[in-house]
């Protein structure tokens, strides 16, 4: 490992260690503003290290570099105009917006690096699949989800005759193209249609869930797009991708678990709900 | 399997380990800035987006980086920001120091 790798390498580690800590201090409402100031200072370190590793290997090329700087621009302004003009009571919805497009940019990295190979060997490793099917359910699903918070969307659940014979057709889609491409058999059509039906289960899955539930449901997307984040992590070969998107993976899904417990809801009621099993009915907590 | 992947694989399992404890005692009261700061700490994908630019080298490859990048982005910039603004509802009245 030279020198250079080594100070990288450190900075990662170190990103990954303030991740933990600013999480944690997340646990006790006099140390949660630090905690988060804590993790952005992380999060700023670790993208200023990885540019560094681009502007080391001097490889990138000047258009790509336009692509990298117009977009992070854009994406930066957007953000931080909507985090700061958005209503108190519209955060969930934004919150929501901000996962979408996080997994969004996990499955892209996923759709590159499938772009990369595509006219070689027809397939595609287990960490791409994965990250293109998490990445598309959460994009698309936290999108109808915020959608049905913001009011875009209809919020009661959306339930039609055949919809679940249509999730099992993309359950069934997604489950014969991941096979496909696992197995070099597949090319470009069945990445293609690996990423539709994941897309259009991330909507047949929230649609059908009522939009009282949504925070738990978004809690749950959250733990979709880490997991997604850390398989980007695998295909990319980065350890700070893999370690920061298994914790969110992690604790996103417990946290799922402690908000549907605080709600006085069954996680399982609600997901199986969405399908279809009779949640229709409000459940009868024991306070009434 | 290689020495590197399964070094990959041991930091993603004790990596889920350690998510799976570290926010246990969470009060309920924090439950919703939690999960906008744990959306914030995914958008470290925004250093995945820097990394494809390594091996983007033709239109659809740039284009794929543009729309990685303000995706990511806004996901880092906007998360951390809605976050803290949650956060400041929290800290404590005018007058003490914090």
């Amino acid at each position: 490992m030279s020198a250079f790798d080594l100070v990288i390498r450190l900075v990662y580690l170190a990103v990954a260690t303030c991740f933990v800590l600013g999480l944690h201090l997340m646990n006790s409402p006099v140390t949660a503003r630090r905690g988060n100031l804590l993790s952005a200072a992380a999060m700023a370190a670790g993208v200023a290290a990885t540019a560094v590793v681009l502007v080391h290997a001097a490889t990138v090329r000047p258009w790509a570099w336009a692509a990298l700087a117009a977009g992070a621009a854009l994406g930066s302004g957007a953000g931080l105009l909507l985090a700061r003009r958005v209503r108190m009571t519209a955060m969930p919805q934004l919150v929501s917006l901000f996962n979408a497009v996080g997994g969004g940019a996990a499955a892209l990295i996923g759709v590159h690096d499938f772009t990369l190979h595509v006219s070689g060997t027809h397939g595609a490793s287990l960490p791409v699949v994965l990250d293109v099917l998490i990445g598309a359910v959460t994009f698309s699903g936290s999108l109808v989800a915020a959608g049905k918070l913001q009011g875009v969307v209809p919020s009661h659940p959306i339930l039609f005759p055949g919809a679940r014979a249509l999730t099992a057709v993309l359950v069934l889609a997604m489950a014969g193209a991941s096979i496909l491409l696992l197995t070099g058999n597949g090319g470009l059509a069945a990445f293609a249609v690996l990423a539709v039906a994941a897309l259009g289960f991330g909507v047949s899955m929230v649609a059908p869930i009522g939009g009282a539930d949504m925070p738990v449901v978004i809690s749950l997307l959250n733990a979709f797009t880490g997991t997604a984040v850390a398989m980007a992590g695998f295909a990319l070969g980065n350890g700070v991708l893999i370690t920061a998107g298994a914790l969110v993976g992690a604790s996103g899904t417990i946290l799922t678990k402690l908000m549907a417990d605080a709600m006085n809801r069954s996680l399982t009621a609600i997901i199986a709900g969405g399908f279809g099993t009779g949640d229709d009915k409000p459940i009868e907590g024991p306070a009434g | 399997m290689s020495v590197q992947l399964f070094a990959d694989l041991s930091v993603f399992v004790l990596s889920l380990l350690l998510g799976f404890e570290v926010i246990g005692r969470v009060p309920t009261t924090l439950h919703t800035p939690l999960m906008s700061a744990a959306n914030a700490v995914h958008g470290i994908v925004l250093a995945g987006a820097l990394l494809i630019t390594l091996s983007a080298d033709d239109a659809l490859g740039y284009a794929l980086v543009f729309v990685t990048a303000a995706f990511a982005a806004m996901n880092v910039v906007g998360g951390y920001v809605v976050t803290d603004r949650m956060l400041e509802m929290f800290r404590p009245p005018r007058g003490e120091p914090r």
